[in-house]
């Protein structure tokens, strides 16, 4: 054709093709690597009981992560997906046991408020301009002080509704399979990935919060609703830290008032660790997932060998620094 | 039939917009009739894109009217416009870089599966292959737009206009960032949508495309309606008094004999992968030196390596005859060189900053007082005699760079770079977007700055820019230097036989 400049060379489409695999590659390869060296360090690691930990403590992070997944993509960040959650597991809490409603109706009460307080987020940033950070960094104290009040300051049992924890903590799986005992709960949260990858990838809303992470004033110029589409995500993120809300207060069989703070830095370091951009545009649930399963497996096998909590901490952080320097190594390889 | 001027399909009329500090447009009006050309020129900065921004909505009128096919209307949004059969190439790129073409393209109006939340991906790569192979454009439609040069993107850009099936098709500036042959294909394109009986609205400072592809002409000046002609009925040099109110000086070439025989700038055997290969070249004192060559053939990599803001595998770069380590451009800056890139919303400003800020970014040690304070008065004066010596049109020094028009954006980069007193200048595509006025000026300022000893690098695609600019002229082809010329002697169809010259392999397609 005439155009002879605008030409696409195969050389720059075999690495185009390459570049997003390799970071979740490498996140997963990680995985295998920390799996294998603490599975060397400690008998105990490998254990179905300790695998079953991982697995429980991963279903809760993993799932905030998914919600601020979509957040991070848009170009936006949602610090209050801790406290929202907290929030959620309360007013299930109240539905079932204080106002004595069947279980599911306290359930759907939960995911109602992390998509409220999800809807309010987005309203915030999208309509009156406020800057994610602040607005969720706002509504993270405001979801905090509600639990709490809402709470009366206590942790509230459930203890007339056994069933609410034994559907979390009971194992289809291992009524199929005798001895693979995999609670019902890691089983939510790998719906809800498969959920969140497919609205992701295949859904106009997806596609939207690529558009707006990355370049927000041409997706509004080219005629997207951006400010909805921006509200929608928000809501997303809501309805996944209502989800994880649900499955924490049935997991300790109680909502815990005062828990929740911290949990949005874990989800973050998750997205990130997964090769979710901080800067819009960039990420996949698949990459995220794993990212939830890397931050577990390392404070799991950590307490295991007897690392004092503190240190934990310290070793997680250094693992965020340094999957993000990755993470940007790769890209200005690529360039 | 070509030309024939059909129907009314817009009338603006009496539209004023007022932005903080400028006013815009006062009671402007235009006009455009289905099956035309209708050119759109002005300087820097007259109100070209905020006309059609309004046509486009993109912005809101403060008052006028806009009526399309006889009917008063509103247009607040963009979504309104794409809707009444109104869409737009922006001046500035606006495409999602982290997208593929296609999904660019059809974003917001994605085909859908028989859910129709569901986005059915395989459409929408098959739509954007056949639009693509309609315009002959050769993009996967799979690849994402961050892989693409800058002409590719504004193909993309074009196909996405086109993909509307608009009844008006606005293009603000489409050719700035093409080189002939691609302007040729685009000329080909718009000849055929008005022949479909489009409406097609084309902005450019190329003052010489305009008899090739335009039906009327309306120019514009400092927000207001100046006239409208037939375009076969006036004259470039007409125009252009129109534009500016008052006569051109058109310097000819005014090349010096002599040229300074010290060589400041000796670049050996320079390769960077597949975009520079093996690239010799040297720089004298006082000289102009034209890279030319085709939009990709390699020139900006050659000098963003030379400016050490990408990595060469091998080079053997001499400043004033002494072996130079260049690893970033901070050691570029050091060694005296300076480097205006094409694309100056991504590496030439800080958008968000204001006049006087940028202009003194890249030299602010300079304006320091103890204690790295900065010295306010000094940098208010030399920001202050810049845009006064460039005709920089701003209302203040203190106007956010964002929201300044294209053209003059680009003069700001110009400045920042004339405050930081280096001796070697790199220009890449100086005058892309800048008017008739401004470009004259900058063609001015470039032989003063040689003639007071700098070297200069030209890199321009616009040939007759690079004929009577320079005093020798390398062409590049994929990566290589094909030949060099001198610029006295130098004619349009040698540089294009040297920049179309590729290696034998390629020569098959
Ligand atoms: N969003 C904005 N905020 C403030 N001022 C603006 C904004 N957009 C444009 N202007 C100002 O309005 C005037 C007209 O700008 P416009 O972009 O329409 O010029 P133009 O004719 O397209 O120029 P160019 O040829 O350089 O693209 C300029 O003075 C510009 O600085
Ligand atoms: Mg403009």
């Amino acid at each position: 054709m005439r155009i002879g400049s605008i030409e696409l060379t195969p050389a720059r489409r075999t690495t185009l093709m390459r570049s997003d695999a390799v970071q979740r590659l490498l996140a997963f390869a990680a995985l295998i690597v920390i799996v294998v060296i603490f599975s060397l360090l400690s008998p105990n690691f490998l254990q179905f009981d300790n695998v079953v930990g991982i697995l429980l403590a991963t279903a809760v992070n993993g799932i905030l992560a998914l919600g601020v997944t979509f957040v991070i993509i848009s170009g936006s960040i949602d610090l209050s997906i801790g406290t929202v959650m907290t929030l959620s597991s309360v007013m299930t809490a109240v539905f079932i046991t204080e106002w004595h409603m069947p279980v599911p109706v306290g359930i759907l009460a939960g995911v109602a408020t992390g998509a409220l307080a999800g809807l309010v987020n987005g309203t915030l940033v999208a309509k009156l301009k406020i800057p994610s950070f602040i607005a969720t960094l706002g509504m993270l104290n405001v979801a905090k002080g509600l639990a709490l009040v809402v709470s009366g300051l206590k942790p509230i049992y459930f203890n007339d509704t056994p069933e609410f924890n034994r559907a979390a903590m009971g194992s289809v799986v291992g009524g199929v399979i005798p001895g693979l005992d995999i609670p019902n709960l890691v089983l939510v949260l790998f719906g809800c990935a498969l959920v969140a990858g497919l609205i992701l990838t295949t859904t106009v809303l997806g596609r939207f919060t690529f558009a707006m992470g990355s370049n927000e004033e041409a997706a509004r110029l080219s005629g997207v609703n951006v400010d909805a589409w921006k509200m929608a995500v928000f809501a997303l993120a809501g309805v996944f830290s209502g989800i994880a809300g649900v499955l924490i207060g049935a997991r300790l069989n109680s909502a815990q008032p005062s828990l929740g703070q911290g949990y949005e830095l874990d989800a973050i370091a998750a997205a990130v660790i997964g090769g979710t951009s901080l800067s819009g545009g960039e990420g996949s649930i698949l990459g995220t997932v794993i990212g939830a399963f890397i931050i577990s497996t390392l404070t799991n096998g950590l307490r295991i060998l007897s690392v004092p909590q503190e240190w934990q901490t310290v070793v997680t952080g250094g693992i965020v620094i340094i999957a993000v320097y990755l993470d940007i190594v790769r890209r200005r390889q690529q360039q | 039939m070509p030309g024939a001027v059909g129907d009314l399909l817009v009338e603006m009329d009496g539209i004023s917009k007022d932005f903080p500090g400028v006013h815009a447009l006062k009671e402007c009006r235009f006009d455009l009739h289905r099956g035309e050309v209708h050119a759109l020129v002005g300087e820097n900065g007259a109100g070209k894109s905020t006309l059609m921004k309004i046509l486009a909505g993109v912005y809101r009128r403060d008052a006028g009217r806009i009526r399309l096919n006889g009917v008063d209307v509103e247009i607040p949004t963009p979504r309104a416009a794409q809707l009444l059969g109104v869409s737009i190439i922006h001046q500035e790129l606006s495409l999602m870089p982290n997208l593929t073409a296609a999904q660019n393209i059809f974003i917001g109006r994605e085909p859908r599966r028989r859910l129709p939340f569901l986005l059915d991906e395989h459409a929408l790569n098959e739509n954007a292959r056949r639009l693509f192979e309609g315009l002959h454009i050769k993009i996967e439609p799979e690849t994402k737009v961050a892989k693409l040069a800058v002409a590719q993107q504004q193909m993309v850009e074009i196909a996405k206009a086109l993909s509307h099936r608009a009844e008006v098709v606005i293009m603000d500036e489409p050719t700035a960032a093409l080189t002939e042959t691609e302007i040729d294909e685009l000329f080909r394109i718009i000849r055929k949508l008005r022949d479909d009986g489009v409406g097609v609205v084309h902005i450019s400072h190329r003052l010489e495309e305009l008899k090739r592809i335009s039906d009327r002409v309306t120019v514009m000046r400092d927000g207001q309606y100046v006239a409208t002609v037939d375009t076969k009925d006036a004259t470039i040099d007409q125009i252009i008094r129109m534009m500016v109110g008052r006569t051109i000086y058109e310097a000819a070439p005014e090349i010096p004999e002599v040229v300074d025989p010290n060589v400041v700038l000796e670049v050996q055997g320079l390769s960077r992968g597949r975009a520079v290969r093996n690239v010799s070249f040297s720089l004298r004192r006082g000289e102009i030196l034209g890279f030319a060559g085709l939009v990709g053939a390699g020139r900006t990599e050659v000098a963003r390596a030379v400016f050490g803001a990408d990595r060469p595998d091998t080079a053997d770069i001499r400043v004033h005859g002494k072996a130079a380590r260049i690893n970033s451009p901070g050691d570029a800056v050091r060694q005296g060189i300076g480097y205006l890139s094409e694309d100056r919303k991504r590496y030439g400003l800080a958008l968000g900053m204001d006049v006087e800020a940028n202009i003194v970014l890249a030299t602010l040690r300079k304006f320091l007082r103890s204690f790295g304070r900065v010295d306010v008065r000094r940098t208010h004066a030399a920001a202050q005699q810049l845009v006064e010596r460039l005709a920089i049109k701003t209302p203040s020094l203190r106007q956010k760079v964002r929201n300044l028009s294209g053209g003059t954006q680009q003069k700001v980069v110009v400045a920042k770079w004339l405050t930081a007193n280096t001796e070697i200048l790199i220009f890449d595509e100086p005058t892309r977007g800048i008017d008739v006025g401004a470009k004259s000026e900058i063609y001015h300022l470039l032989n003063e700055l040689a003639h007071q000893g700098k070297a200069i690098i030209m890199i321009s695609s616009e040939l007759p820019e690079i004929l009577r600019m320079s005093h020798r002229i390398v062409v590049m082809c994929e990566g290589r230097i094909t030949g060099e010329l001198s610029g006295r002697d130098a004619t349009q169809e040698q540089i294009m036989t040297y920049a179309t010259m590729r290696p034998p392999v390629a020569k098959a397609s």
